[in-house]
């Protein structure tokens, strides 16, 4: 697709990291989920692993800036998300899929899709090119016209996939995204990933260990609120050893730093 | 704007003569995209032939657009997408005014219900258009920058453009002043707004109306007389506070950006 290319997308950034937190603290209701996270993520595709509860959607949600973090700093796009100015500039440029993708059931795939590119303030001219796109990106084009209470569960996760990159976003934050999607999507889907990730900083919190050692340039680790680790997927691979949980390089990896980073044994 | 170039050379360029370097083919194609009196020249230069073929190709391809499927119709559903959640509350609504009607009709002794009633009848509907538990998509509104003061404006004019003609009807029917009705009813509204930016509008607008519930018409009910507040003389002060509760809203408006998310 070839397309004019504005002066803004080739001016040069002003600012080191796409994704800059400084000991950030979210809450999540009355508990801390993030505790003091210093991050920086630049463009690629970034994996987000760590165990239940170690704060992987509160973290989504806060650089989704659905929630303000507490303390600390973050900056998104080189915009604190405190300032209101920026804030709307940071949010055209993102797209978010929530860990509980909600949607209107009456809509159509094309109708929702659309809504919310026009949510994100696209130009009212591109829209419906950019929605026929992202709906093609997804594999989705043959259903694009059927409501979206009549989808099944890995359609809907495509959808949400769909509105996501409708607006081709800077910053793509995926929560969960692979859950209900066959194996042949998910192959699909790390290469919609990989394809995004080249100029956009693409964010997956997952917890499938194999889709990140396939799709991502990039590894997250964090656990209790806290980054316990970030590397390439065969730096993480060459953490494990024979000895540790896991039944592939980059699952034993992920047990061993894991178990390290609590002390279980020394690091 | 370049200068043009000759006519002698946009000719040479139209029938591919070899004295035109690339250079200059390049040149002469990004005029071209640029200036209108150039492209008639070149339209004049090409051989018959070719105009001919381009003549088949126009006829073609309108004949192809005629025959091919019509565009898709675009459904106006989608920027009310979520207003539409709202409707079984625009219906309790308009249901509570009617009741409100009958009873005014029938106990002419009681004080006006259809006046008691009308200051918080948009306030459920209001709660239900901009709420994260009647609107599914909450978690991603919250992540949009069209999210804010002008996204809630217009969904709380859509809900005020269901429920003002019932309320116009209701005080049509017992003949009361538009002053007493529509006043308090849009103050309220610009209330739950402006309280809305720090609890939650769906939170706020519940509340004042249990406020109002309370405190206005429970009272005025047991003491079977209308309250001060919605006496003739009273509509000067519903204007004021109608007009200082929008301009609190105006200027409190990035309150909105954010919206009150919970745990999901």
């Amino acid at each position: 697709m070839v397309r004019t290319v504005s002066a803004a997308e080739t001016a040069p950034a002003t600012w080191p990291w796409l994704i800059h937190a400084e000991q950030l603290v979210v809450r999540a209701g009355r508990q801390v989920a993030v505790n003091g996270l210093d991050l920086t993520l630049d463009t690629g595709v970034h994996g987000l692993l760590g165990p239940n509860g170690a704060g992987k959607t509160t973290l989504m949600r806060a650089l989704a800036t659905v929630v303000n973090p507490a303390s600390g700093r973050l900056r998104l796009l080189g915009q604190s998300v405190t300032d209101p100015a920026g804030l709307r500039q940071v949010r055209r440029e993102l797209g978010y899929l929530p860990q509980h993708f909600g949607f209107y059931p009456r809509f159509t795939v094309r109708e929702f899709v659309e809504y919310v590119a026009w949510l994100k303030e696209m130009p009212k001219s591109a829209i419906p090119g950019a929605v026929q796109r992202a709906v093609e990106r997804v594999g989705l084009a043959d259903r694009a016209d059927t409501r979206m209470k009549t989808l099944s569960g890995g359609m809907l996760r495509r959808a949400g996939i769909a509105q996501a990159i409708v607006n081709e976003p800077r910053l793509l934050l995926l929560d969960e995204p692979t859950v209900g999607l066959d194996p042949e999507q998910r192959l699909d889907f790390r290469h919609l990933l990989r394809d995004v990730g080249v100029d956009s900083c693409v964010l997956v919190s997952t917890h499938l260990v194999e889709d990140v050692a396939a799709a991502c340039t990039d590894v997250v680790l964090i656990d209790a609120g806290r980054l316990v680790w970030q590397g390439t997927p065969a730096q993480l691979a060459q953490r494990g050893t024979a000895g540790d949980a896991g039944d592939s390089a980059t699952e034993r990896g992920y047990s061993a730093l894991l178990r390290a980073h609590r002390g279980q044994v020394p690091a | 704007m370049s200068t043009c170039p000759s006519p002698a050379v946009i000719s040479g360029y139209a029938q591919g003569a070899g004295d035109v370097d690339d250079v200059t083919v390049w040149a002469v194609e990004t005029h071209l995209e640029s200036c209108a009196s150039c492209r008639a020249l070149l339209a004049e230069a090409v051989d018959p032939q070719t105009r001919k073929l381009l003549d088949h190709v126009v006829e073609t391809i309108a004949a192809g657009i005629a025959a091919g499927p019509a565009p898709a119709r675009r459904r106006s559903r989608r920027r009310t997408g979520a207003v539409g959640r709202a409707l079984p509350w625009l219906v309790v609504a308009a249901g509570l005014m009617l009741v409100a009607v009958g009873f005014e009709k029938s106990y002419p002794s009681l004080p006006s219900l259809v006046l008691l009633v009308a200051p918080v009848a948009p306030l459920l509907p209001t709660a239900a258009a901009w709420s994260r538990r009647t609107d599914p998509a909450w978690e991603l509104l919250a992540s949009m920058p069209r999210t804010g003061l002008g996204l809630l404006l217009w969904r709380t004019l859509t809900v005020l453009a269901a429920v003002v003609p019932v309320l116009a009807v209701a005080g049509w029917r017992t003949g009361h002043s538009p002053a007493l009705w529509l006043l308090p009813c849009l103050a309220f509204t610009a209330g739950a707004l402006a309280l809305g930016g720090l609890v939650g509008v769906d939170r706020a607008a519940l509340g004042l109306a249990a406020l109002w519930a309370a405190g206005v018409v429970v009272p005025s009910l047991s003491a079977r007389q209308l309250p001060a507040l919605l006496t003739t003389e009273s509509w000067p002060g519903w204007a004021v506070a109608t007009v200082a509760l929008t301009a609190a809203v105006l200027l409190r408006a990035t309150d909105h950006r954010h919206l009150g998310v919970g745990r999901t």
